[in-house]
């Protein structure tokens, strides 16, 4: 029942992969290497093809065109039961005819190891649910039957075991406690972790490398601090976290810091950070990095005058500013509570001001609020 | 600790039937009248029935306690007791067999043709029980193309024939209580969680392996009430076995009836009637508790 190509192992190696259904394409022409051992994460809003991805992988969606490969071995057409590849299901789909057990053994089954009960009796420890053993999925809370899910697939030892939105039906308590204990169990058990999610602190809690897709393509692929701090498209800029861009032109490039002009104001963008195709650069900063300070005030690096506070919401760790500038754009501002002065309040006339590293430029012609709507909905 | 504490505060409050507390009692009220007219009433009239002995004059009885005519009855009607059940058991199992299929294929196959189906399905509760099970007999008649096919063959001889056998009386049984066995069915499978599936292959299972151990474990509770509603009413028919069989294929409903509408032997017939109850509910019983579907209902 199970051939050489479920002994696979490497990489895992997507190729123009496309799928389309009718119309609409859902994967276009991907083209993706996922590392032996990773913990690889495919981040991006709902109907981004995330979730077709895995299931190609998976093999329960046929691909329209393109290729799949773990290591050496292709698998694009292989049965779903033929491929060294586990999925922990987004509702679990836990067996509720089967104890808890069974459920863990039923792949064990399926290929005929000899020494079940080991190997189950391990799977639980490794998830420290040993004592449930003998239950019934639906006497189990969300939070077990999530690990039982888990230890049904780990068990099995695939080459690689995706993750379908896995925490998404837990309360936020127990979601940033099963972040912690997935990337244990990963760095544990060795295996490859494709983890789909539209959860942007998920994504970065846990993987290695996040591909933050977009229309059924990869907007930009790196670690989450690569992707956070230098963000290629206003979609991944806006997708994860939130940013400032400012439209803004080029005066001079020959440096190693571009002079970029917004508004009649100059400013230093360094020329390994700008993403810009030509003069016209929107010019992205991250809210935590802008300092804020009265009119007065002594400021280095990017200076941005002439601002007034729209709008002051203190949140304890951080008070958010709205700064309304004299171009009509309002920036967001954050500021840590750490140096015992008062925050500032609503219609202080403010100057900004940031270190001209952490300054990046987009091409000019990007979406301002590309991926801000996608954003999902706080749960 | 003293008991007088403990009374105190309930003792003084009486327990007073308000409007709101009736209500409940109102609304069963028509569907518990009902009962008794037409369930608890007969059903105490069969009991005392069965025990009384003739009197004076045709269809007279009189109440005497006469606990031997269940022994009577069983010793007479020994072997179409035996028969009503075997071909119960019978067109139980060719309709679970014809059933899961269509239901199966109803469930997950059928697309956008799914409501034209089911509709198909409940399409002969159009049309009386009685006038099918007539149709029946024009079908497998001899003018009907069921023998002529089979005798142009050569699979059956001149003189063979298909109404008046064992064989047309199972096969009007299970075309009758098809769709009790094909609905259940649909509704149960229909409810199973197409990731069941899914998970069961990307744990090695093939299409087979899932059917037997994920599938068919979850759909048993549409095949328990599926062969439930098919095999009680089965045993106590008696149509088919009037119009499609012979003398040799009565079954016990057809004893029943001539024992009360021929014979006039109206004890006889209750206590025959007490026996198929008795005996059905307790093969129930024992079915129900073996398969243990009760976490999955």
């Amino acid at each position: 029942m199970v051939d050489a190509s479920s002994s696979a192992h490497g990489d895992l190696v997507l190729k123009n992969l496309t799928k389309t259904f009718g119309e609409f394409i859902a994967v276009d022409d991907l083209d993706l290497v996922i590392p032996e051992g990773s913990f690889f994460a495919l981040l991006g809003p709902s109907g981004c093809g995330k979730t077709t991805t895995l299931r190609m992988v998976a093999g329960l969606e046929e691909p329209t065109s393109g290729t799949i490969f773990i290591g050496k071995t292709e698998i694009t057409y292989e049965k779903p039961y033929r491929r060294p590849v586990n999925t922990v299901f987004q509702n679990y789909a836990l067996f509720p005819h089967l104890s808890i057990y069974e459920n863990i053994a039923f792949g064990l089954r399926r290929r005929g190891v000899k020494d079940v009960n080991d190997q189950v009796q391990k799977a639980l420890e490794l998830v420290e649910l040993t004592h449930l053993a003998t239950r019934k999925p639906n006497q189990l809370s969300g939070g077990q039957q999530q690990r039982i899910a888990l230890a049904r697939a780990i068990v099995n030892r695939p080459a690689l075991l995706l993750l379908d939105e896995p925490l998404g039906a837990l309360d936020l308590k127990l979601r940033r406690a099963m972040q912690i204990e997935l990337k244990w169990i990963q760095t544990e058990v060795g295996i490859t972790f494709v983890h789909v999610t539209h959860d942007q602190e998920e994504a970065m809690t846990m993987a290695d490398t996040i591909a933050v897709m977009n229309e059924g393509k990869i907007e930009q692929m790196g670690s989450p601090a690569d992707l956070y701090d230098n963000p290629r498209t206003s979609f991944v800029a806006n997708f994860l976290g939130q940013s400032n861009l400012i439209k803004g032109s080029i005066d001079d490039s020959s440096g190693e810091s571009a002079v970029v002009d917004i508004f009649g104001t100059k400013i230093g963008l360094p020329v390994n950070r700008n993403h810009a195709h030509d003069s016209s650069v929107l010019v992205g900063i991250r809210p935590e990095k802008i300092r804020i300070a009265p009119v007065g005030a002594h400021m280095t690096g990017n200076i941005l005058e002439g601002g007034v506070i729209s709008d002051a919401s203190y949140i304890g760790v951080s008070t958010q500013y709205q700064v309304e500038m004299p171009w009509g754009q309002e920036l967001m501002v954050f500021e840590q509570n750490d140096d015992g002065t008062p925050p500032l309040s609503k219609g202080d006339p403010v100057v900004l001001s940031w270190s001209p590293i952490f300054t990046f430029g987009l091409a000019g012609d990007q979406d301002v609020n590309a991926g801000s709507e996608a954003h999902p909905e706080s749960e | 600790m003293s008991t007088a504490l403990l009374h105190t505060g309930t003792h003084e409050k009486k327990p007073v039937l308000t409007k709101k507390k009736l209500l409940p009692y109102w609304l069963l009220a028509p569907g518990l009248i009902w009962l008794i007219i037409f369930f608890l009433v007969p059903i105490y009239q069969l009991i005392s029935t069965s025990t009384q002995t003739q009197g004076y004059g045709i269809g007279t009885y009189v109440q005497s306690y006469r606990f031997a005519n269940f022994i009577d009855a069983i010793t007479s009607s020994k072997a179409q007791l035996f028969r009503s059940f075997e071909y119960a058991f019978l067109a139980t199992s060719f309709a679970l067999i014809i059933s899961y299929p269509l239901a199966y294929a109803v469930a997950f196959k059928s697309g956008r043709w799914k409501n034209t189906l089911l509709v198909l399905i409940v399409a002969p509760f159009f049309c009386s029980f009685l006038l099918r099970t007539v149709a029946w007999e024009q079908i497998l008649g001899e003018q009907g193309f069921v023998i002529k096919t089979l005798r142009f063959l050569h699979i059956m001889g001149a003189q063979g024939h298909l109404t008046a056998t064992p064989f047309a009386v199972v096969a009007g049984l299970t075309y009758n209580f098809l769709p009790f066995m094909t609905l259940p069915l649909y509704a149960s499978l229909e409810r199973i969680d197409i990731r069941m599936m899914e998970a069961s292959g990307d744990l090695y299972a093939n299409a087979f392996t899932t059917f037997r151990r994920v599938t068919v474990p979850l759909s048993m509770p549409g095949v328990v009430a599926g062969t439930l509603l098919t095999f009680i009413p089965a045993a106590g028919d008696y149509i088919n076995a009037e119009l499609l069989g012979n003398p040799g294929t009565k079954m016990i409903g057809n004893v029943i009836e001539a024992r009360y509408l021929a014979i006039v032997d109206y004890p006889g017939a209750a206590a025959l009637s007490l026996i198929l109850m008795v005996t059905i509910m307790i093969l129930v019983m024992a079915y129900v508790k073996r398969a243990g579907t009760e976490e999955l209902v």
